[in-house]
Order: structure tokens, then sequence, then C-alpha cells
């Protein structure tokens, strides 16, 4: 199905932000600017988009500790995750998640998560949930190769299975899990979707750095899933530009290799190579898009920046509803 | 009122609130029990006969028989839950919560908090514990003390049926996730539960025996312990305030305290192991907050430092018993 001009802009422009956020956030926290734990998803976004073009807010998912690009495809607000990133008490979560915990619940983001695979057996529940709705939603939990490793998501996949639950999970193989690659720690290194297909899944396998592909492929897999058929798996060839957390040295990586990827593998280069060959946008639609992008994120920052710091008395508050 | 054993009860409440909120939905293992056997779905109905007839009455969407997969049944509940259903999960024997401890501790605990209150994990797990049927080490613990520990999680010990039925559905009522203890002894005994609508709110302890001599503080299974202690105790003129926390988490430290200030001594029971446990953490309590009113040191009656022993004379001395409770008394009040 041909995508028309405002859905190929819509889908640049996600993309575009999640890479604008991403970079941004790596400039910032080389400055010191920025507390804790962060893991960029730059070199994934067509994962990210690809999955989420497809959704509504009335569908779920569940993210990982590498979590920005799946609450920005799922459209939950920036300058919030800005400043919930920054440590703000106007944060998406007043300042008491930070990066690897945003969630919007409204939005159907069910959270991103600290604790690799505990994600999966969450939407699972999710769409247990969905099915007694019966109005075809799904739930999509989001996973590395890292956490297809953990037995959460052997459990949630064969629970999913079993209850016929409308569970789509998504493995992004970045091929590195944190500092380690899949040829020592996957067992099936080069084939992670054939884990979910020995549950008894059907399962897709797409290029995680094209977007269209990605996305093309998901459409298949969601009509699938959405017409009752239970589970459903797909494993995304994808990048990872950066580090597991900025601040890693990656002495892991071979030589140049992130060039590389960054030549060869960028998903925002190939989509504009495709869309102006194809002569659907010009370059200048896009450069557009790019400027919008970055000039949203600066204000993001500069809005972060400018806004209250939380204070000691928030410590006790939102533990619990009532107690 | 109707006499009830306290499985009746807690079976009676959850199909009571099934049929009252349709977003209740329950998971666990065998909690239909038969399926996909010659027997058929209900060839169990629920190993502890809590859920006898649920799936018939309420189907396979609302109640899901689980694979043995603890993290998945805790995990998809929390799922649910923040998708906006009620979900109630069993964990068949408490001890299996180390099984699925991320998803009760990391996840369904902080959810509110990490995402700034802006979600709510409305999720009542059913814990079945305690010691007393030679199940060894692995299938006998009381491992509440150590989840009353944990921020955001609210912890709940019925010891009578009647008290079974309006905790628990406080419990699946509660927009906050609760952990429910049903204790294997308890299941069988009977009681005087009220009809209708009957909700007992968290964090009232309940007055079991008033006294005025040694104030004794317990919660779950140690009720009737020490409530056969102090009948004893009595006999002798020996008077027991004796209070039934209900809850761990929050805790009546009001009810505690008042009873100490007047007493000046206490007992502390606990089927729990004693380091960092319920026990400790109410003397710790009485001790900041009620010094001057002591007259003996708190005395603890808790499981020994030990995994909960397989054979029935190993069981039985690990177990807190009523002439332990009673030796606590003397030792309290002997205390000058």
């Amino acid at each position: 199905m041909q995508l028309s001009r405002d859905q190929l802009v819509q889908a640049y422009r996600r993309m575009a932000t999640i890479r604008a956020f991403e970079e941004r956030l790596h400039e910032e926290i080389a400055k010191g600017e920025i507390a804790g734990f962060t893991h960029l998803y730059c070199g994934q976004e067509a994962v990210a988009v690809g999955v989420c073009e497809h959704l509504t807010d009335d569908d779920f998912i569940v993210s990982t500790h590498r979590g920005h690009g799946h609450c920005l495809a799922k459209g939950v607000d920036v300058k919030g995750m800005m400043q919930e990133i920054y440590g703000r008490s106007t944060g998406l979560c007043k300042g008491k998640g930070g990066s690897m915990h945003i969630a919007d619940v409204d939005k159907g983001m069910l959270g991103a998560n600290g604790i690799v695979g505990a994600g999966a057996p969450q939407a699972v529940g999710a769409a247990l949930a969905a099915k007694m709705d019966g109005k075809g939603k799904v739930a999509i939990a989001f996973s590395g190769d890292g956490a297809c490793n953990q037995g959460t998501t052997f459990e949630a996949m064969n629970m999913a299975v079993v209850t016929k639950a409308p569970c789509i999970f998504v493995f992004e193989n970045n091929h590195y899990s944190e500092h380690t690659g899949p040829d020592y720690a996957t067992a099936t290194a080069t084939d992670i979707a054939g884990r979910a297909e020995a549950f008894g899944m059907k399962a897709w396998r797409a290029n995680g750095c094209d977007f269209f592909d990605s996305y093309d492929t998901m459409r298949e897999l969601l009509d699938y899933v959405r017409a009752g058929n239970g589970p459903a798996a797909i494993e995304f060839d994808t990048e990872r530009f950066y580090g597991h957390f900025e601040g890693d040295p990656q002495r892991y990586r071979g030589d140049g290799e992130i060039d590389r990827l960054r030549a060869e593998r960028d998903c925002l280069v190939a989509f504009r190579r495709k869309v102006t060959e194809a002569k659907l946008l010009e370059h200048g639609d896009l450069d557009a898009v790019d400027e919008e992008a970055l000039a949203l994120i600066e204000a993001a920052v500069q809005e972060a920046r400018a806004a209250p710091l939380p204070t000691a008395e928030m410590v006790l508050e939102d533990v619990y509803i009532s107690y | 009122m109707a006499q009830k054993m306290m499985r009746e009860a807690i079976l009676d409440t959850i199909r009571e609130e099934m049929r009252r909120d349709p977003t209740i939905m329950m998971l666990g293992e065998d909690i239909v029990g038969g399926m996909g056997t010659a027997g058929g779905p209900e060839a169990i109905g629920g190993i502890w006969s809590t859920s006898t007839g649920l799936y018939e009455e309420f189907g396979p969407n609302r109640i899901i028989d689980t694979p043995i997969s603890e993290s998945a049944i805790i995990g998809s509940a929390a799922g649910a839950a923040l998708a906006g259903k009620r979900p109630i999960a069993e964990l068949m024997f408490a001890d299996f919560v180390g099984v699925c401890m991320d998803q009760i501790w990391n996840q369904i605990a902080k959810f509110r908090y990490m995402f700034g209150g802006k979600s709510k994990c409305p999720v009542t797990i059913r814990l079945v514990y305690g010691a007393g049927f030679n199940a060894a080490p692995q299938h006998s613990q009381a491992v509440y003390s150590m989840l009353t520990s944990m921020p955001g999680l609210k912890v709940v010990l019925p010891a009578t049926p009647a008290d079974a039925k309006g905790l628990l559905t406080q419990s699946i009522r509660d927009d906050d996730p609760v952990l429910f203890f049903e204790h294997k002894a308890l299941y069988g005994i009977k009681g005087e539960v009220p009809d209708g609508d009957y909700v007992i709110p968290f964090g009232h302890a309940r007055q079991v025996r008033s006294g005025e001599h040694v104030t004794i503080v317990t919660c779950g299974m140690m009720v009737s312990v020490a409530e056969k202690a102090a009948d004893q105790l009595a006999q002798e003129g020996i008077s027991c305030d004796l209070l039934d926390l209900r809850t761990t988490s929050p805790l009546d430290e009001e009810a505690i305290l008042d009873s100490v200030e007047m007493t000046g001594r206490v007992v502390l029971v606990d089927e729990s192991p004693p380091r960092c446990s319920v026990a400790s953490d109410v003397a710790a309590l009485i001790a900041n907050k009620a010094f001057a009113a002591l007259k003996a040191p708190p005395q603890m009656v808790t499981a020994p430092h030990s995994p909960v022993p397989f054979a029935r004379e190993l069981e039985s001395a690990y177990i807190p018993s009523a002439p332990k409770v009673i030796d606590a008394v003397r030792k309290a009040l002997a205390y000058r």
C-alpha cells in the first residue's frame, strides 16, 4: 500500500524527532548536564516508527531501558520527556523515573523499564485486557537481543500462545546485549524469531534500518493479530549507533564500525534516498522536517533547563494512592 | 450472618466482586484445573478450592488458568492493571514469590511512583502461606515480613473468615497493589461471616482480647496461637490486650502504641524468622515511640532463623506455639 504524502512526512518527522532528541542528549550528557544512566535509541528509529505508525492510543506498548524512541513514536510529549530526563518536577513523571521509566498510560505507553526482559509478561497482560474488551486492540512488547535470553520472555511467549493473547513480541536485534555480542550470548544468534516460532507463533523478519520494510512487514503482522489469530513475533535486524549507556567507552566495537554503520545503515538516510528517488518527497521537504525537529528539541532543552527542580517533600508523594 | 470456612468466604468474595465489577479478572496456576486433560476444565476447581465454579460462570477471558510461569502470572497481572483491569493473581504457594519477585518488587510496587503518580496498578496478589503441613522449606514460609518492607505494596493477613471477606473486598477494590496472605491452616476454620457488602479498611488493627497486663501484637495464623495463650493466662488472672494487625503495611501504629502505653509490657508473635521481621519492626517502633512507657523489654516470639523443616518434630519445634507465647508473657511480667 502506497503511503500518502502526509503519512510519509509524519513518519519521517517521528524518526527525525527521535534522532534529534537522542543526538542532543548525547551532547548534553557529555557536558554533565543530565544525571543518571541514559541509553540512546539512535540507529533504530525505523523500528519504533515502523511499528507505532500502525497503532492508536488504544493499543498498548511496553518498552525497554532504551525506550525514548518507543515513547516518541507512540506520541508521548517531547517536552515532558525532556523535562523528565532533566529530573524536573514538571517532567512527565515528576522526576521520579527519569530516562529508564518514562510512561504515559493515556497514550497506551505502559512504561519503559530498567529491568531487561521485564516488559514481555506485562505486554501479555495488556493483551489479555485487550482480549477481554474484544475491540481488536493489541499489545506490543519491545525487546532487544539481550531480553530474548531472559526467562520472562520465554514465559511470556508461552503464555501468550496458550491464552491466544493479541500480543506482539518485537525483537530489535541491534547485535549488542549491553557490551556483549549475540554470537557469544545468544544460542540462536542469527535467528531470534525462530525462538518465537518454536513456541508455536507465526514470526516475521524485517530490516530494522529500513522504514518501509519495517512498516510494511508490521502491517501484515498486525492484520494477522488483529484478526484474532493470537500472538505473533517479529525480529528486526537493526543497529545501535551509540554505546549501551552514555559514557560507555565501546571498546568492543570493531575498527571503523560506527562510521560504517552510519554510512551504510542509517534509516533516515535510507528513507531520504527512497522517497526522493521515487519523487514522493523533495530534499527540501525533508530538510524542513529536520529543521523543525531540531527546533523542537532546542525548545524542549531550553524549557527543561528553566523548569523547576523537585523538592524534598516530593520524595514521599505517589508511593501510594492512599495509605 | 452465615457460618463459613475461610476458603468459602474467599471464594464467595471473589465471585461477588467479579459479578459487581466486569473489569476484575483472575489468573493463576490450576485455578481452573484439569485444562487440557481427559477430566476437562474444573476437574480440580483450584487446589485450595478458592476458585471452584468461577470458570464456568465467568469464562476464559476473565478466569485465566496459566502455565506454571509465576513471572508471567504476576507480570501479566501488572500489565492488565496498567491497561485498566483489576486483576487478582494467585500464587499457589507464597514461597514462589521468589520466582516472580522482580514483577512484584521492581514493577508493580514502583509503577505509580516511577510514572509520577499518573498510573494505578490495582492488582491483588493472593499468596498461600504458612507452616504446619510438613510441606518442607519451599512450601511453608511466612514471607510477609520481607514484603512488608517494600514501599508501594500493601500487605494484608486475615485471621478469621469474616476478616477474609472484609479485607479481600477492600484489597480487590483498592487502587494500590495488595498482597493478600492466606494461611493454609486457616482455610478450614469456620466463623460467622457478615452478609452483603462488607469492607474492612486497611491500617486498623482488631482488638481480639482486651486486657491490662501485657500487650500481644500479632497477625495472620499467629492470632489463634496468641488467643490460646491469652485464654490460658486469663485463667490465672493475667489479662492480655491482644491485637491482630490485619495489615502489616499500612501498620496501625496508634493501636499498638496506645496499648503499650497502657500495659508497659509487650509480646510480639510472628510466624516469620526474627531478623527484619514484623516482630522486630514493631519492637523498634515501640522502642522509638513508647520507650518511657516500657516496664520490660519487648519480647519476640518468632520462628527461628532457619528454613522451615520438614519432619513433624522439627516443624512443630519451628512454629511459634501457645506455650512459647505464655513463656514470653511471663518473662515480660517478671521484669522489674
